[in-house]
């Protein structure tokens, strides 16, 4: 048991920072999407 | 009337509990509204897969041999087949998600990550209370607060209780509205409860909306190829609804197929609710974990929040946290019922349901990071 509950510690770690990692990606790449669109929009209104 | 007494007689004890789970289920699901799509069909399939010598599941008839049960069928073809049912199922809830308020406010995407811990602590509480590794993770994974990922993850890490598991995801997801508020006051003052925000959202274009489906796809595929069934049905769904050329197609995904399936797939859950694998302490706990599984992804992310307030000059009302859990809409509905608790006049809905979004897509990317991982180990 102990031997699993060492491995399920690694998968809480492993299975977080993944999680951590693809969202903070995401967040990035929506930010940058929203950089890029808004000097669209700008020639829109204008 | 000695066919109706020998039938009566040759019900057992364990049946005769799976009955009074079915009508416990039938009842939440009409009086109480709780999930009634789901719990209403599966508590109806809990009677029938539990009569004696039931016809919807295969039974060996004497001189006849193999004669076959249309809900066994459905359950082999359907989920333990291919797990078709709940993937076909994202494609709908896909075509219903609106990512707009998460896209106009970026930041609110971490929330769904910090709101999957409960899934992870569940895990490891369930290996110290002797489940081994893959129904471990099975049970974990209910607290992605996500039926059809509960499901697929239980029924492709070949877990012994999905039955169990499909019971306490979808009855917990109608009790959000209880096991929230509670775990949120654990962790949270009454000022902290009471911090307003301000709702200033970014602009969101249609390219945008159009080009986040398939850019979620490549990144999750290429970081968790087996999330890719998962994520990409739910984001071909999503598609279908923002490319604006398929609202036909949308509205059949949204409507009439999530409909459909929804119908089949409590009634095929059943399946795994015969008594032989329903009745033992192990469903108990199951059920015991998948509450810890909650509160402790309510917990997680309201803890993240507090920890980011530690670096921002215009603090996040802790409770969004909370509402990174995949239960949408009702998480975030039931975050701004506490913040107008503590304050009428504050209005945190927005900023809640971008989290509750976000919440959407990182309890899909959990699924597949739990079947990789947990294969990894098996």
């Amino acid at each position: 048991m102990l031997e699993n509950f060492l491995i399920s510690l690694e998968i809480m770690v492993k299975g977080m920072v993944g999680i951590f990692v693809v969202i903070a990606i995401l967040t990035l790449l929506v930010m940058l999407m929203g950089k890029i669109s808004k000097p669209e929009k700008k020639e829109d209104e204008q | 009337m000695e066919f109706l007494w020998e039938g009566l007689l040759s019900i057992t004890w364990q049946q005769a509990v799976m009955y009074v789970v079915g009508v416990v289920l039938i009842y939440l699901a009409i009086k109480k509204d709780y999930e009634p799509a789901l719990l209403l069909p599966m508590g109806f399939g809990a009677i029938l897969v539990n009569l004696p010598l039931s016809g919807v599941i295969n039974q060996q008839m004497e001189g006849i041999g193999v004669v076959n049960g249309i809900i066994e069928w459905l359950f082999n073809v359907g989920i333990n087949a291919s797990e078709a049912l709940p993937i076909l199922l994202f494609i709908g809830i896909g075509a219903m998600i609106d990512f707009g308020p998460l896209l106009s406010m970026p930041s609110m995407f971490l929330f769904g990550a910090g709101a999957q811990f409960g899934i992870f602590f569940a895990i490891c509480v369930a290996v110290l209370l002797g489940f081994d590794l893959k129904d471990a993770a099975s049970i974990g994974i209910i607290g992605a607060a996500d039926g059809p990922t509960s499901i697929l993850v239980s029924q492709v890490l070949h877990s012994n209780y999905v039955g169990p598991i499909a019971v306490a995801a979808y009855s917990y997801m109608a009790l959000v509205p209880i096991v929230q508020p509670f775990a949120i006051r654990l962790v949270t003052t009454k000022k902290e409860r009471r911090i307003h925000m301000e709702y200033t959202p970014g602009t969101v274009s249609q390219k945008m909306k159009i080009a986040f489906p398939i850019l979620v796809t490549f990144l999750v595929g290429l970081v968790s190829p087996q999330s890719v069934a998962l994520v990409g049905f739910l984001m071909f769904g999503n598609l279908l609804r923002e490319c604006g050329v398929l609202g036909n197609l949308s509205d059949t995904a949204q409507n009439v197929l999530a409909n459909l399936i929804t119908l089949l797939l409590g009634i095929t859950i059943s399946f795994s609710m015969r008594a032989e694998a329903f009745v033992n302490w192990d469903t108990l706990l199951i059920m015991l974990l998948g509450l810890v599984a909650f509160i402790f992804d309510s917990i997680g992310g309201v803890l993240l929040a507090k920890f980011m307030n530690l670096f921002r000059k215009k603090k996040v009302n802790p409770m969004i946290g909370a509402a990174g859990i995949s239960a949408f809409p009702m998480s975030a509905r039931v975050v701004q019922k506490m913040a107008m608790e503590e304050d009428p006049t504050n209005v945190i809905l927005m900023h809640a349901i971008g989290a509750n979004v976000s919440g959407q897509i990182a309890s899909v990317i959990a699924g597949g990071l739990v079947i990789s991982l947990v294969a990894a180990y098996l």
